[in-house]
Parts: C-alpha cells; structure tokens; sequence
C-alpha cells in the first residue's frame, strides 16, 4: 500500500508532461507555419502586387486579377448562401423544430458541413459546366456557395435558439403574424450572431481552393465577366507554389500570406463580435 | 373640436376596409415567408441527394466498362484507357490512418491541458491559437509543406531516422524502407495530422466540459491524480462525444486535397513502404480533372470522386450520430 503511492504520482507527472508536450508541439507548428508565410510573403507585399497582372516568368507580375477574381467569386458565392442559408437555419428553428424532416436537413447539413469540399467541385462541374460547355467564374462562385450554405444555416439555427420564447410570445401577443415575429423581432435579436455565421463563411470561402480547380480554372488576363474563367488567389497560390520560377514562388508566398491574413482576420473579427454581444447580456 | 371629432369618426369608419386589406396582405407574405423557408430548407436536402446523384451519373460508364476490376486494379493508365482505383484508395485510407495515430492522441492532449491543467490565464489565448491552427487554408498547409515541412524536416530528419531505426527490423522493415526522398505517404500523412489536430482539440474540449464538476470533484476528493480523473471519469463519461470528434476529423482527412497534393509525390501505385510516393483519391481528381479528355477518363475520375463521396458519407454520418446520442444524454 505504501509503495502505490509514488507509483500513481510518477504516472501523473508523466501523463502532465506529455499533455504539456502535445500543446508546446501544437503551438509550434502554428508558429512555424506562420512564421515561414510572413518571412516569404512580407517582402514580396508591394503595391505591384495590388496593381500589376499576373504574369508569365520572366516579366514583373502582381495579383491584380487574382485578388479581383476572389473578391467576385466570394461575393456570388455570398450572395447565393447568404440568403439560402438564413431561410433554410430560420425553416430549423422557427418552423421545423423536431419535426422528422427539420431532422432529416440538420443531419444533411451537418454532412455538408464537413463534405470534402473537391466532391462540391466535381458536383458544380457536372452541373453548371457540363451544360454550358465552358469554365466560368459563375460556376465557380456557385462551389463556393455550395460550401458556405452549410455553415450559414448552422449558426442562423443556433442563434435564433436562443431568443427567448417570451419575446415571440410578446409579439404574437400584438397580433403579429409569424413571419414578422420572425423578421422584426427575432432576427433583430440575433443580429450579431447572424453576421458572425456570414463572416465565417466568407472566411471558409476565400481559403478554398480545391472546388475552384475545375470550376472556375483560372486566368492569367483580367476578367471582371462572371462567365469567362476566371483567376483567384488561392488557384494562382497552387499554379505558382509548383512552378520553377523564383519570382511566381515569391508571388505564391506574398498571395498566400494575404489570403491567411484576410482569413484568420476575418475569423477573429466574428469572434469579438459574437463575444462582445454575449459579455453585454 | 367638432371638426376634428368628425374626422375622427371619418378615419375610424375607413378603418374597417384598410385594416382587412392589411390583414389579407400580412397573412399573404406570412404563408409566403414560410414557403420560402422551406423551400430553401428544402433545397439543403436536394443539395446532398444532387451531389450523390450527379456523381453517380458522371461515374456510370467508368463503373459499367471496369465493373468490379474499378475497385481491385492500380493500374491507372490515361493513353492505355486502363484505370483502376485501388491505389488512390489505399493512399486515402494511409494517409488518413497516419494523421489520425498522431493527430488524435496529441489533439486529445491538448484538450485535457486546455480543460484540466492550463492556467486561467492562459486558457483562452492558447484556446485561440489552437483554432488559428483551423482556419489555416488547407493550400498554405500545402505551400508550407513543400517548402519547408519536406527539405527542413522530413527528408534531412525524420525519414533517414525512420529507415536507420524502424527500417532495420526484420519484418516490418520493408514498411519503413527506401530512399528518403522527402515526398510520400508518411509526408502527407504528418502535415494531414497537424490539420486535424485542432478539430480533435476543439470538439474534445467541448465535450470535456459536458462532464458535471461534482463527478470530478469527487473524484480529486477521495485523492485521485489529474491523469486518473482524466482516465476515470472525463473520458469515459464523455467516450461517444470523443469517439464522434474524432470520426469527424477523419472525416475532414480522407477528403482534405490541397495540402495532400503538394507532398504526396502523385504516383498511382501501391508500394509496401509508407515512405514512398502515392497518391490519394482526391489528389488524383486535383491533379488530372481540368486535363482529363471526356469519356472514360473523365468517368473514371468521378467514379473516384463518387467512392470518396460514400466513403466520408459513412464515417461523418456515424459522427454525427455519436455526436447526437451523447447531446441526448447531456440533456437527460
């Protein structure tokens, strides 16, 4: 009996010190990770890279055409979930609740959510390339939307449950109908939380690049025409990472540190706005 | 006064007719506002039955000209018009396998630091880092693989280690063999662990705080240790929780492309040793789709996208299932 002792609280000090190591080691990769993007990506950040076309090797090039090409697929891409996904989390939480096929799309969305996102690809291609014979930026922002309606219908189902009945009760009281309990009252309750769930999906949306390979293409000329192929920073990030050239290299470091900052930014952004909205109740 | 009596009496009298042609165009845009939430709802569902269909679709003449060869050769050859998938599901199923040994047991550590031994202070701030971790694109995990993860770590460190020590057994040698090249399965399979990594912690710590503080304080009051409360009490009370964050990160594995497609050396084969150049089924789909000439080359692709499709199908329905079953019992 006296001898279990030592034994327990060597295995605890041993047990203690390999969590203590997964967290140093976790950390690690975040700071090597990041570490390597802003030593290669900070020096090439200037404002060619804003102003100037990607270009063949050789010839001094920027992003231009990339940066515009995400901006325009993510807007459609947000234009197409956005909607889509507030209707579809409000059906879920407002109307559906446990009914058997709110239960049916919560569990298809939360496949969605997590579905590898080069299948969306596959599928937006058979559906939207196929039948018009040509890549385009269209068929790309239609991948992206596919990606982030998921996400947008999760967080709109989670913050609407969590305004309070009473205060649909009240207005229902006044006599208002559902839907402008819904819309004057709960949505304006959960405001914060809506633009939270919009924030992440625009964050998911500018870091994917695999439905975009054979959705949109890419294309080395400026094109703001939703129905051309169309470049975006994460496709020029994975044509120019593999290319021998030293400059389109740099290029692809300089795109991918803007990409992560734009991401992570965005990520935190929702977060103090959610947090901040839960500190003031 | 009078005057304004009577124009009160006036309004009032016109009220009746306004009010009902409110009331009608209320309960118009109420029904209205209801369909059209379902109908978006609705459109989710077809969303899901519209990817499995089109893919299946696209896979049929791949699947009719092979039958069941499609599944059993690894040979994949565009001008020969031969293809087989055996050898992108193998380097699927590896390189995920991989990712999970190291990814689970250091994405678990993390969440038993961040829950039962991390200073209060530094709770959140390392909880955020954590989640940095997951909002990395998969495409800078992917630059950042080939670039410094391959030359700096694996191939002058890790590899040659691999092959002196794990390599020189008899037996289960020829699993650790060859030249360290850098690239490969064992590659891709550590840069998917560091990935998943932050998915295991988040969903873990989550659950973790399901557990009922009584539980673990009774626990630490009859003197049990932090590693017996962690082994006793928080994983066994929250096993289905941990179990389902742990398929839903291997769910994001066996379909994560970009990151996978840098440092797996994109060669169609099966090789005994995990060092060696492989492929997986969504790198092939990355790498050869845009290129692929329509007919069975193109089918042949979709087909690996539809097995792809099925298979993450399976383990993240199992995830969430598990995920639900352990929501129920927190309820209860």
């Amino acid at each position: 009996m006296a001898n279990l002792y030592p034994a327990r609280k060597r295995r605890n000090a041993i047990w203690i010190g390999l969590a203590w190591v997964a967290t140093l080691f976790g950390l690690g990769w975040l700071v090597l990770i990041l570490g390597a993007l802003f030593w290669n990506g900070f020096g090439g950040l200037s404002l060619d890279v804003f102003t100037k076309m990607t270009a063949p090797p050789g010839v001094a090039g920027g992003l231009l055409n990339s940066i515009v090409g995400s901006l325009i697929q993510t807007a459609l891409g947000l234009v197409i979930a956005a909607p889509l996904g507030i209707l579809a989390g409000t059906y879920l939480a407002e109307y559906g609740h446990y009914s058997r096929i709110a239960a049916v799309v919560r569990f298809i969305n939360d496949i969605l959510l997590s579905a590898p996102s080069i299948v969306v690809g596959l599928f937006v291609y058979q559906f939207c390339v196929v039948p018009f014979g040509h890549f385009s930026g269209l068929a790309g922002g239609i991948a992206l939307a596919v990606i982030a309606t998921p996400i947008i219908v999760r967080t709109t189902e989670d913050m609407l449950r969590l305004v309070p009945n009473t205060l649909r009760e009240a207005a229902s009281a006044l006599g208002m109908p559902r839907a402008l309990v819904i819309q004057r009252v709960a949505y304006r309750a959960v405001r914060a939380g809506l633009i939270t769930g919009i924030l992440l999906a625009i964050a998911r949306m500018t870091g994917e690049t695999a439905p975009l390979i054979f959705t949109a293409l890419g294309n080395s000329l400026f094109t703001a025409d939703p129905t051309q192929p169309m470049s975006s920073l994460p496709l020029i990030i994975y044509e120019f990472a593999r290319s021998p050239y030293a400059e389109q290299q740099r290029l692809a470091w300089t795109g991918a540190l803007i990409v992560t900052l734009a991401v992570l930014s965005l990520s935190i952004f929702a977060r103090v706005i959610s947090s901040s909205r839960s500190r003031g109740r | 006064m009078t005057a304004s009596a009577i124009q009160a009496t006036e309004s009032s009298g016109s009220l009746p007719r306004d009010r009902s042609g409110a009331l009608g165009r209320l309960k118009v845009w109420d029904a209205g506002f209801r369909f059209m939430t379902f109908g978006a709802a609705s459109l989710v569902l077809f969303l899901l039955l519209g990817v499995a269909i089109s893919l299946f679709i696209g896979a049929l003449p791949a699947f009719r000209h092979f039958g069941l060869d499609f599944f059993i050769s690894d040979s994949w050859s565009p001008p020969k018009e031969r293809f087989g998938a055996a050898a992108a599901i193998y380097g699927t199923l590896a390189t995920s396998i991989i990712a999970m040994l190291i990814g689970v047991p250091v994405g678990l550590g993390i969440a038993v630091f961040l829950t039962e031994l991390c200073p209060p202070a530094l709770r959140r701030p390392i909880g955020i880092a954590i989640e940095l971790l997951a909002g990395i694109p998969s495409i800078i995990y992917g630059i950042w693989g080939v670039y410094y993860f391959k030359p700096f770590i694996m191939q002058p460190y890790v590899q040659p280690f691999i092959i002196g020590t794990l390599g020189a057994i008899p037996g289960i040698g020829a699993l650790f063999a060859g030249p360290p090249l850098g690239y490969g399965i064992l590659t891709a399979g550590l840069v998917l662990a560091v990935m998943i990594l932050p998915f295991v912690t988040a969903i873990s710590r989550d659950v973790f705080e399901t557990v009922p503080s009584v539980l673990k304080e009774a626990a630490y009051g009859v003197g049990a240790t932090t590693f017996e409360v962690v082994g006793n009490i928080v994983l066994p009370y929250t096993r289905v929780g941990v179990v389902g964050g742990v398929m839903l990160a291997l769910g994001r594995a066996l379909g994560e492309t970009m990151a996978v497609t840098f440092v797996i050396g994109n060669a169609t084969r099966i090789s005994t040793s995990i060092l060696s150049q492989g492929t997986t089924i969504s790198a092939m789909i990355a790498n050869q789709f845009a290129d692929a000439d329509p007919g069975l080359f193109t089918s042949s692709l979709l087909a690996l996208g539809f097995i792809l499709f099925i298979i993450t199908f399976v383990v993240l329905a199992l995830a969430r299932w598990m995920l639900a079953r352990l929501e129920v019992k927190a309820e209860r």
